[in-house]
């Protein structure tokens, strides 16, 4: 299924948003999510089933003054 | 010490540094690492910002910080509309669990000055979701007042243009401003050197906040220190009371007992 994530187009098997994290190496703890512009609280990580059509905005911290 | 039980207080919590220091610009992880310890601060900001999904293999800036030791304050650098700005903060919690956020809202590229009516309808809505807002703002008490009376938990008015190093350009508004507000009064953007530091400190400012005047320099971890120093000794010469200034001279060897 197809979804966009950060602003590009990605083409994923149907997973949880938890999972797909781990998939691309990403530390859940270390990240905020937004699902189709809500936040969605780490919590809800593992119950969350990506669907077609989601938009993901996958955000960390970074050097800034 | 005569610095004993001198803390800021930022929300009901405190801190024994009033400098504040940024996390960009450094040349690697363990300069930036180096130069926050020997800044002495205990608020670090950081950006919110993508994650790059194709290439993971970067290190993450968490990895290098004490989160024990630092409190994290997240900036909306970049961002040019409340909008924007409001939902960064949100992302910012939610990734650092804390509500504190340093508010800031641009007007143009060229010169990164606040946009200041967009900073204050930003505000209104965070600090109703419960954030503690520190705004970047201009040097106007009016607009300063404005944040003060929305909630905010400090208002940071620029020095002079962000990364510009222009040094303390205004500082009758910054005397007005600490005159005007009862939040503490943080001079953000500006610094380029010490002695810029110690001014702000000297007029009575609660603290400094600065990333480029430290990660710029030749020797950002010499100059981290050298700001350390500035902020506690133009914190101390506020707190001591300085000599009205004279025009004319006035001996500081008695006159009696002259041999002449």
């Amino acid at each position: 299924m197809n979804i966009t994530i950060n602003g590009e187009a990605a083409s994923i098997e149907p997973l949880s948003v938890q999972d797909y994290l781990i998939q691309l190496g990403i530390d859940p703890r270390r990240v905020a999510v937004e699902l189709n512009r809500e936040i969605l609280p780490k919590g809800a990580y593992p119950g969350t089933a990506l669907k077609e059509g989601d938009s993901l905005e996958i955000v960390h911290f970074v050097g800034g003054g | 010490m005569p610095e004993n039980n001198d803390k800021l207080v930022i929300a009901g919590r405190e801190f024994d540094s009033r400098l504040m220091v940024g996390t960009g610009k450094y040349a690697d992880f363990p300069q930036m690492v180096a130069a926050i310890e020997a800044s002495g601060a205990q608020i670090i900001t950081v950006a919110v910002r993508r994650v790059n999904i194709s290439d993971r293999n970067k290190e993450s800036l968490l990895d290098h910080i004490d989160l024990k030791k630092y409190t994290l304050l997240p900036n909306t650098a970049g961002c040019y509309t409340a909008d924007d700005a409001i939902r960064t903060c949100r992302l910012a919690r939610e990734a650092g669990l804390s509500d504190f956020v340093k508010l800031e809202v641009l007007g143009d590229e060229r010169t990164l000055f606040p946009n200041n009516e967009e900073l204050l309808k930003a505000a209104a809505v965070l600090i109703n979701e419960g954030f503690t807002v520190l705004p970047y703002t201009s040097d106007d008490p009016i607009v300063c007042r404005r944040l003060e009376d929305l909630g905010c938990a400090a208002v940071m008015p620029l020095g002079a243009p962000i990364g510009s190093g222009l040094g303390i350009r205004n500082p009758y508004n910054l005397r007005i401003i600490l005159d005007t507000v009862k939040v503490p009064v943080i001079v953000d953007a500006g610094v380029g050197t010490a002695s810029d530091a110690a001014i702000a400190m000297e007029l009575g400012c609660h603290g400094v906040l600065m990333n480029t005047g430290i990660a710029g320099a030749q020797d950002p971890v010499a100059m981290a220190l050298a700001m350390n120093l500035a902020v506690r000794a133009g914190r101390l010469a506020y707190r001591a009371g300085r000599i009205p200034m004279k025009l004319h001279a006035n001996a500081s060897s008695p006159l009696a007992g002259l041999i002449a």
